[in-house]
């Protein structure tokens, strides 16, 4: 058993949690990922280990409310227990050779993210940080961000805060303005990520996104988490999920996650009727 | 007076039209009376050729004897003495390439059905023995078992047995290796996988889960621990795909993740958690136990055609013969001698068929089974919506690639001595699949059985 020794509500649908998982923060770096089950008979579900206390023995993650699985987790308070929690898995991430480096996050993609911001900061890197929100309401770890980055940039769709945009916007404008960067390292939706690779293409420079197929085990023995890089098969978990942006094909990436949309409405619907069954009773 | 019929007791089973709409138990088991009755074919062979085709050397006409004279509970003691694991064995060895085979009663007719009565000895007796399970002080020696398959699991419960601590680590949520997440529970009841495991943990063995080791901790880490030797069962659990295009198109699987899916996290059942593609027509590439596996899964799942696509012809499948023999009964439709050459998408990226070409047999290669020839001119396209490739799995690198020390084969199989499981590093052993690739439980127990002897002789040599 795993118990939830914090929780915080980051938005009013990004929750943080910290977790008591002595090995798994014994060993955990940036850039891994860990995969739960709430329960006996809950879906195993990754997600990238957002801070980590070695001395504490505890893993922090933060995570979207999408579907059922999240929307319970969310539910869940401090003392409860997870009934599985599995990991470090995937690659940690590198960074040798960085002096300059621009750290991306769109929406939750910020959470994520952020621990890698950190790492390069107390490594000396100097950081460009740049977080996409969708408005004002959704703004979190502004603080944080702060903290780790040497200049921090917020979009949001709206206008509602910082820059009216899109991160990759903001990311254009820095690059026509003679900013050089070692490294680009983008983290959110897809769709985002693959808008960032093709900005950062024309100027060459090297930029790891992380990739969030649909996994099971996460150890390499069901292939359902392949991704097309470079035009060769990866396991996005153990060959993963950092990859290099302009050799990963997006598109399938998009279509392979949308492979069971009709069942996971029907999992919230299911889910929304427990729910509703147990306030009437 | 031996009973001198041709044929084997019939095994009472689910009407095919029934059973492949349901998950339960296909073949029922002996009744006492069917049991003694076909103990009686036995003819109790004095040079006991059945023994010789063990790969555990079952005390074959020994425990078939004590069944003829009602002694359920002996005969399963009779077996437990070479087998930990008989309910299993019973249900999913192939016995027509072993012991079956071997049986003077084959010479004319039918076998002694020795699978059978091993099934029927272990169900009775976890039916109707209640057994203790004494726990043996310990001697203070520990050691660690990584994967709790049955080549883990047999080294684990014979090393309890000799008072050692043992640790089980496994990967996942849950013990029990290909028996919980790959053979499906109407061929093996996940209940009984349980009980077997129970049994270990009363002795006092201990099981972490959700243990990746090479992640988690590394060889090297669990001696500093304190573990005294290391036994690796980890299996042979990373899939192949066969390369060619379209094989990430949505509705494209590994056989390991379709059955993950529904034996691990119960996707079949209605409201489960974890989902799963229910496709109209399906097609299995290979011709193997886990092409059939995931051939009946499918048509469970309410597939109106499902294929099994093999290269060769059905007598060089490697699957047990009883579940070629079923997965037809079910209705699965055979397209032997036929490979596939590409799998074709719609424009929104899913699964709508499959091109292959038909294959002749040559000459023998160097497995000594005739190999393929693709016939030019011959692609043909089959309508499906899903396909599931099952072609083989290989030895996981997540603890080579973190053991440098580990030798390894050009295939990624830990090298061991076969009779000890000794690796190439000092203290660790290995077995089962891990070390032979992808073959059989009875083998990867037989291994465990003998890593175990190996570890006991190698802990007290060291003192
Ligand atoms: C390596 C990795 C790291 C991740 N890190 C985070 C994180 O830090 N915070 C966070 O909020 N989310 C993270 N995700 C995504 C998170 O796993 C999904 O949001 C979650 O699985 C949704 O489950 P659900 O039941 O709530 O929603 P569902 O309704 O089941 O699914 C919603 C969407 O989530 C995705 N999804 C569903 N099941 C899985 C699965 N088993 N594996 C991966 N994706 C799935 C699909 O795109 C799906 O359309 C990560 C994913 C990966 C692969
Ligand atoms: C679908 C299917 C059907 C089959 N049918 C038959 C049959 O009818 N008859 C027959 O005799 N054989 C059959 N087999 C083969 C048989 O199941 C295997 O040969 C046997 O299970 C091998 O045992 P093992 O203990 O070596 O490995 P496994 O059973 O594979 O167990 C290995 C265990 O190690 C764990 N593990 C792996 N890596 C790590 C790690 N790094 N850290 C911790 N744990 C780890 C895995 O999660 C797993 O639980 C079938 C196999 C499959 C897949
Ligand atoms: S070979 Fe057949 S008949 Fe002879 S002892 Fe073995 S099972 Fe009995
Ligand atoms: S999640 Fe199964 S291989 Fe990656």
């Amino acid at each position: 058993m795993y118990k939830i020794v914090r929780k915080e509500v980051l938005n009013s649908q990004v929750k943080l949690l910290e977790i008591e998982a002595p090995y798994v923060a014994r060993k955990a770096e940036p850039g891994q990922f860990i995969i739960l089950r709430v329960d006996e008979d809950g879906e195993r579900i990754p997600f990238t280990i957002a801070d980590y206390d070695r001395e504490k023995g505890t893993v922090t993650i933060i995570f979207q409310e999408v579907g059922a699985t999240t929307i319970r987790l969310g539910k869940m308070t401090e003392g409860d227990n997870l009934a599985d929690f599995v990991g470090p898995l995937g690659v940690a991430s590198h960074f040798e050779d960085v002096k300059k480096a621009a750290v991306i996050g769109g929406g939750l993609g910020v959470a994520i993210a952020y621990p890698q911001a950190k790492k390069l900061h107390s490594m000396g890197v100097s950081v460009d940080f740049i977080a996409g929100f969708r408005n004002k309401e959704i703004l979190f770890l502004e603080k944080e961000m702060t903290a780790v980055s040497d200049r921090l940039f917020i979009t949001t769709d709206d206008g509602s805060y910082g820059t009216k945009g899109f991160v990759s916007d903001v990311l254009k404008k820095l690059l026509d303005e003679g900013n050089e960067y070692d490294v680009v390292i983008a983290i959110g939706p897809p769709i985002m990520m693959k808008v960032v690779s093709e900005v950062t293409r024309p100027y060459g420079i090297k930029t790891i996104v992380s990739l969030n197929p649909i996994m099971i085990d996460g150890t390499g023995m069901c292939g359902g988490c392949r991704v097309t890089v470079g035009g060769e098969t990866k396991f996005a978990c153990v060959d993963g999920p950092d990859f290099d942006g302009h050799q990963v094909d997006f598109n399938e990436l998009i279509r392979r996650l949308s492979m069971y949309k009709r069942d996971e409405k029907a999992a919230i619907e299911r889910h929304q009727c427990r729910l509703e069954g147990k306030t009437n009773a | 007076m031996p009973n001198m019929s041709l044929k084997k007791v019939s095994m009472p089973e689910q009407d095919p039209e029934v059973r492949n709409k349901n998950f339960e138990e296909v073949a029922l088991g002996y009744t006492e009376e069917m049991a003694i009755e076909e103990a009686q074919r036995c003819l109790n062979c004095k040079h006991k050729p059945c023994v010789a085709g063990c790969p555990v050397n079952v005390q074959i006409p020994e425990f078939i004897t004590l069944i003829t004279e009602g002694k359920f509970e002996e005969a399963y003691d009779k077996i437990l003495e070479t087998n930990s694991l008989p309910a299993v064995c019973g249900r999913v060895c192939p016995q027509e390439t072993q012991c079956e085979e071997r049986c003077v009663r084959a010479i004319k007719g039918e076998s002694v059905a020795i699978g059978r009565l091993e099934r029927f000895a272990a169900d009775w007796a976890i039916n109707n023995a209640k057994r203790d399970y004494e726990k043996v002080p310990s001697n203070g020696k520990k050691v660690a078992v990584i994967g709790s398959g049955p080549a883990g699991l047999a080294c684990a419960g014979d090393l309890v047995k000799l008072g050692y601590e043992i640790t089980i680590f496994e990967a996942f949520h849950l013990a029990g290796g290909v028996l919980v997440y790959g053979i499906p529970e109407f061929r093996l009841p996940k209940s009984l996988v349980q009980k077997e495991i129970d049994v270990l943990l009363e002795q006092g063995v201990k099981i972490q889960t959700n243990m990746v080791i090479g992640k988690v901790l590394t060889i090297d880490e669990l001696f500093e621990e304190g573990f005294d030797a290391v036994f690796i069962g980890s299996g042979a659990g990373l899939p192949t795909f066969m390369n060619i295009p379209g094989e990430n198109l949505n509705g494209v699987y590994s056989a390991n993740e379709f059955l993950t899916r529904i034996n691990l996290m119960k996707a079949y059942k209605e409201g489960a958690e974890t989902p799963i593609k229910h496709g109209n027509a399906i097609a299995v590439v290979g011709g193997g136990n886990v092409a059939m596996d995931a051939a009946r899964c499918a048509k469970r799942l309410g597939a109106e055609k499902v294929y099994i696509i093999y290269r060769r012809s059905e007598a060089e499948m490697p699957a047990r013969l009883e579940e070629i023999h079923h997965a037809k009964e079910e209705g699965i439709i055979f397209k032997v001698l036929t490979n596939p050459t590409r799998i074709l998408g719609d424009d929104e990226g899913w699964v709508k068929g499959i091109e292959c070409v038909e294959m002749e047999l040559g000459e023998a290669d160097a497995s000594g089974r005739r190999r393929p020839i693709a016939k030019e001119g011959s692609e043909h396209v089959i309508d499906v919506d899903t396909v599931i490739m099952s072609i083989g799995t290989s030895p996981n690198p997540l603890i080579r690639s973190t053991t440098p020390d580990l030798s390894t084969n050009k295939w990624g199989c830990i090298v061991a001595d076969e009779e000890t499981g000794q690796t190439s590093k000092e203290g660790v052993f290995a077995g089962g699949d891990a070390v032979t690739g992808a073959a059989t439980v009875i083998l990867a127990m037989g291994a465990g059985k003998k890593a175990a002897a190996a570890i006991d002789e190698y802990i007290k040599n060291k003192e």
